[in-house]
């Protein structure tokens, strides 16, 4: 028998390769005392590396390794963002305790490697790279969640994220085989042929699949009712990992969602769309009501996150160019106002004994107003109000469930955003505003076991400084979008 | 110029970040003068014989979204935008007069809720006007949320703001799904576009005209507020500072009645058509309940509060009679009642500070040594019951005029509401200037300051009631097209009578 090597093009495979490599630079550099220092500056290094691979791939759609993988703008646009995640989350981590006690070469080696997971899973439209760059994605999560190792929370959240996480991916895999056993293919285009022969409700067994692969999908993207780990994790975990699995995690896995259910399922789009509807609404109204009272921002941003995804499920439900373009535009956005709302709450974690309370932000505005801005276009811009690129996001994610004959989840998008002014507005206002009468918690969120004070993190330009550049960003895109815009419409255009 | 008018505040409050404290509420101050000079411009070169838009701006803004960036100055929103300039400069020139906490932030506030103000009534682009109209809440939320005033039994500041943000945003959120859904079953399939004029050019299926119109009600009878949906009103009244007040009342509340004749008549005719008779009910219980309200009220602040209920309950009501008559004078009851509504509230500031209570039954005898500010208060009171000679008594015999024409029952019982602002504004004016003096008041005249803040606003007034005809000469073209558009039935072929052809009976 003959094996024919499949033909590889290592220009297109350019960034996966410099993620790699810089990968295992960077655990090298960690292992050698003289070269510690550079551990952060090299994974910067590698991150933009690969940033800059992958915009020269721009606009130049080709499949890799016979079709496995497909680098198109939708994939390079999600990957940037994860990319651009990474890098603040980079920055983030600066003295941080927990990368300390992981070892900063381990600990940056693990993002990185999540990183990878993340650009291969945007590329992906096989069943078997699909999930290895799935696990691939998340195994170093699992352990960076669990890298403050003298908080028990975060043993707590690592593993509670390793069994959760592990279940979705078994749930992933189970339907992944009952769609090849139905379809007899791996690859996507091969499993749309299979089914356009039988239909969706044609054999169980590929209705089973579909159900258990979006099960599996909506477990990583804390869509609800598969939520529950959510803020636990969240809140337990180092928060700069806490930012980067919020932003890039989401964003890796709808990329994926896109590809599986808007190329491998498009011709069923009718039978499918109800389901993920209800689960869109479902996320809506329990993600924002849930985050009604939490005193955690952690937790907070978790629950905030779970609506968010519900909201981002609407652009995947219609199945349409306009859908996706409305699903990059709000990941990007999503990105900026979450990495500027991490920003401060890391700054104020390390500042103050309050932890991630909401008290360690109050009066934030009289005292450190270069912090308090970020959070409050932020927490404006999630929230979905004007002159911010939430409000253009949630306009594009509206046009696009109304242009799809479902206004009535736009209607909810419009209810959840409602509920969801109580929270977000309850931080601003604890910011600016005088304190809500009834006690202020002693000392929320510390424990014994809690990380020294550094009194000076709040002016800390690695942290104050991303913080603006990404509410700078919410607003310029915001009254500006037209970049963001068309840079979405790249990603669509690159599947219809 | 429209441009300019429209970000000369937004400009001149990102400037006044950079300076020194004590200057930050002057440089505001230069700010809104530098506007008020502007609007007056546009309003001296208003061609007042044509209807439709004069000085218009136009550009692709989001292209992929079908959204423009479009302003336009038309009868409906000339003078409104004036009034808007002449309020703040006074409002903003009132708390530059005091010391302010925060003074950078404050005044900043105050010119970005300026600027999306005249937003809301310059936009022609149905999305712009949507995100104009939900951005004026953000200032009006740290305004009052920072600056306002807990309450003794608890509430504070920031929950009343919450109340008044979730309230709404309630109705602007679902305007935001109406506005996408209108524009696209507009597009059926084809370009999407969000120009107000173009989607009148073809107004949408009458099934769909029917949910779209109360999404787009909703938002509007909130914010003015209407009965039922005036929930947030007490609590954000009270709580707010009144600076900000004065122009929050005299101007955010008319967005939501302009926000109908620009958005709603045009539209969704049928619909309008309709529920005519619903959204008059609504008027009609806002002019009962506001005015009984305003009666009983012993804080000064909802005195006010309520009777713009009522006031605006009666714009309403003019606005839905569906004839150019009340819609006519619905524009001018709206700046009316914004010229007396704002001085109301610096002068009840004022009583605040000399009297430090805002209870009613704790006021009184000011008049004895303050002949001027009493003069000044009654020319407002008498212009706030509706004196005849008095701009306001022209606005609503427009009104009643109009609703009489079209329908006669609504008109017999909205008659009422002019007795009862006669009654509550005389009410405020005699529990605060005479009875006796309670002991720890400080009556005094009113200094140069105050005095350049209320003289003014007071001689708009009166230069309002000796001549009506500037603003009604100049609205009447554009409001009888609108209102042609939705009552085809009543004006005869394509002519439209301009306002003289129907003085002179022609019709």
């Amino acid at each position: 028998m003959n094996f024919h090597a499949p033909h590889i093009d290592y220009a297109a495979l350019s960034p996966v390769l410099a993620l790699a490599v810089g990968l295992c630079a960077v655990l090298l550099a960690g292992v050698f005392r003289p070269l510690k220092r550079s551990v952060p500056a090299l994974t910067l290094i590698t991150l933009a590396t690969t940033a800059g691979l992958m915009i020269w791939r721009w606009d130049t759609p080709q499949d890799l390794v016979s079709g496995a993988l497909r680098i198109d703008d939708l994939a390079i646009s999600i990957s940037l963002i994860a990319v651009l995640t990474a890098a603040f989350a980079v920055l983030f981590s600066i003295r941080e305790p927990a990368a300390e006690q992981a070892g900063k070469g381990e600990y940056h080696a693990l993002l990185l490697g999540s990183v990878l997971g993340m650009v291969l899973l945007a590329q992906a439209q096989n069943l078997v790279t699909f999930f290895v760059a799935l696990e691939t994605l998340s195994i170093p999560l699992y352990i960076l969640c669990a890298t403050n190792m003298r908080r028990e929370k975060s043993l707590e959240s690592g593993l509670k994220y390793l069994i959760v996480g592990s279940l979705g991916s078994a749930t992933l895999l189970y339907g992944m085989a009952f769609l090849y056993g139905g379809t007899g293919s791996t690859d996507f285009s091969g499993i749309a042929q299979g089914i356009a022969q039988k239909g969706v409700l044609g054999d169980p067994l590929i209705l089973v699949g579909i159900g258990m692969a979006a099960v599996g999908l909506a477990f990583k993207t804390s869509i609800a009712p598969f939520h529950q780990w959510t803020p636990d994790v969240y809140e337990g975990a180092p928060s700069p990992i806490t930012s980067f699995m919020a932003v890039a995690t989401k964003a890796a896995a709808f990329a994926v969602f896109i590809r599986f259910f808007d190329v491998a399922l498009a011709p069923q789009a009718s039978e499918w769309q109800p389901a993920l509807a209800a689960l869109a609404a479902i996320s809506i109204v329990i993600g924002n009501v849930g985050a009604l009272g939490q005193d955690s921002l952690k937790r907070l941003l978790g629950y905030s996150g779970i609506a968010q995804a519900g909201y981002i499920l609407g652009g995947l439900v219609v199945a349409s160019e306009a859908g996706i373009n409305a699903i990059v535009f709000y990941l990007a956005a999503y990105a900026f106002m979450n990495l500027a709302a991490f920003a401060v709450v890391i700054a104020r974690e390390r500042e103050t004994p309050y932890g991630d309370d909401i008290a360690a932000v109050r009066g934030l505005g009289a005292e450190r107003p270069l912090l308090a801005w970020p959070l409050t276009i932020s927490m404006l811009g999630l929230a979905g109000l004007p002159a911010t690129a939430g409000f253009i996001g949630k306009l594009y994610l509206i046009e696009a469930l109304v242009e799809g004959d479902y206004t009535w989840l736009a209607v909810f998008i419009a209810v959840g955003t409602m509920i969801s002014l109580a929270y977000y507005l309850r931080v601003v206002a604890a910011m600016w505003m005088r304190p809500e009468s009834g006690a202020v918690p002693a000392i929320a969120g510390a424990s014994p076991e809690a990380d020294p004070i550094d009194v000076e993190a709040g002016r800390r330009p690695y942290l104050v400084v991303p913080a603006l550049l990404a509410a700078a960003a919410v607003v310029f895109f915001g009254v500006i979008p037209e970049p963001l815009v068309k840079f979405a419409e790249h990603a669509g255009a690159s599947l219809f | 110029m429209i441009n300019s008018l429209l970000w000369t505040p937004l400009v001149f409050g990102l400037i006044g970040l950079f300076l020194p404290r004590r200057l930050a509420g002057w440089w505001a101050t230069l700010g809104t003068v530098a506007t008020l000079g502007i609007a007056v411009s546009l309003v001296a070169g208003f061609d007042s014989g044509a209807p439709g838009m004069q000085d218009t701006v136009d550009v692709n803004w989001i292209p992929g979204l079908g959204v423009d960036y479009s302003l336009g100055l038309d009868g409906l929103n000339v003078f409104l935008v004036l009034l808007t300039a002449v309020l703040w400069t006074a409002g903003t020139a009132f708390a530059a007069f005091r010391e302010q906490e925060r003074p950078h932030l404050f005044f900043l506030m105050m010119l970005i809720g300026e600027t999306a103000t005249l937003g809301s009534f310059l936009a022609q682009d149905l999305l712009l006007f949507v995100l104009f109209f939900d951005l004026m809440l953000v200032p009006f939320y740290f305004l009052f949320g920072a600056w306002g005033s807990d309450r003794e039994d608890g509430t504070t500041a920031s929950a009343a703001m919450l109340k008044m943000i979730v309230y709404t945003l309630i109705g602007s959120l679902l305007m935001l799904v109406a506005a996408i859904a209108t524009a696209i079953i507009a597009a059926d399939g084809g370009h999407i576009t969000f120009s107000i004029a173009e989607l009148a050019k073809h107004p949408i299926g009458e099934g769909s005209q029917r949910w779209i119109f109360w999404f787009f009600a909703a938002a509007f009878l909130v914010k003015m507020p209407a009965f039922l949906l005036h929930g947030w009103m007490p609590d954000a009244y009270r709580a707010a500072p009144l600076p900000a007040l004065a122009v929050f009342s005299g101007v955010l509340a008319k967005v939501g009645a302009y926000g109908f004749l620009r958005v709603v008549l045009p539209l969704f005719p049928a619909a309008t058509v309709e529920f005519q008779e619903v959204i008059l009910v609504i008027a009609l219980a806002s002019i009962l309940y506001g005015s009984v309200m305003a009666f009983t009220q012993t804080n000064i602040r909802l005195v006010a509060g309520y009777s713009s209920v009522a006031q605006l309950g009666f714009i309403t009501a003019g606005i839905f009679a569906l004839s150019a008559d009340g819609s006519d004078g619905a524009i001018l009851q709206m700046v009316n009642h914004g010229l007396v509504v704002a001085p109301l509230f610096v002068i009840v500031a004022i009583l605040v500070e000399r009297s430090g209570t805002e209870d009613l039954r704790e006021m009184g005898g000011m008049a004895m040594k303050a002949p001027v500010l009493a003069a000044l208060f009654l020319i407002v009171t008498l212009a706030t019951l509706a004196m005849p000679g008095s701009a306001n008594f022209v606005g609503e015999f427009y009104i009643l005029n109009g609703l009489f024409d079209s329908k006669i029952v609504f008109a017999i019982v909205a008659i009422s509401g002019v007795a009862m602002s006669a009654y509550y504004a005389l009410r405020l004016y005699q529990r605060t200037m005479h009875n006796r003096k309670p002991e720890e008041l400080i009556s005094r005249e009113i200094n140069w300051r105050d005095g350049a803040v209320l003289v003014p606003l007071v001689l708009c007034i009166l230069g309002l009631a000796l001549y009506p005809q500037l603003i009604l000469k100049r609205t009447d073209p554009t409001v009888a097209s609108t209102v042609a558009g939705v009552s085809g039935a009543e004006v005869k072929g394509p002519h439209v009578f301009t306002f003289q052809e129907y003085r002179e009976g022609k019709r």
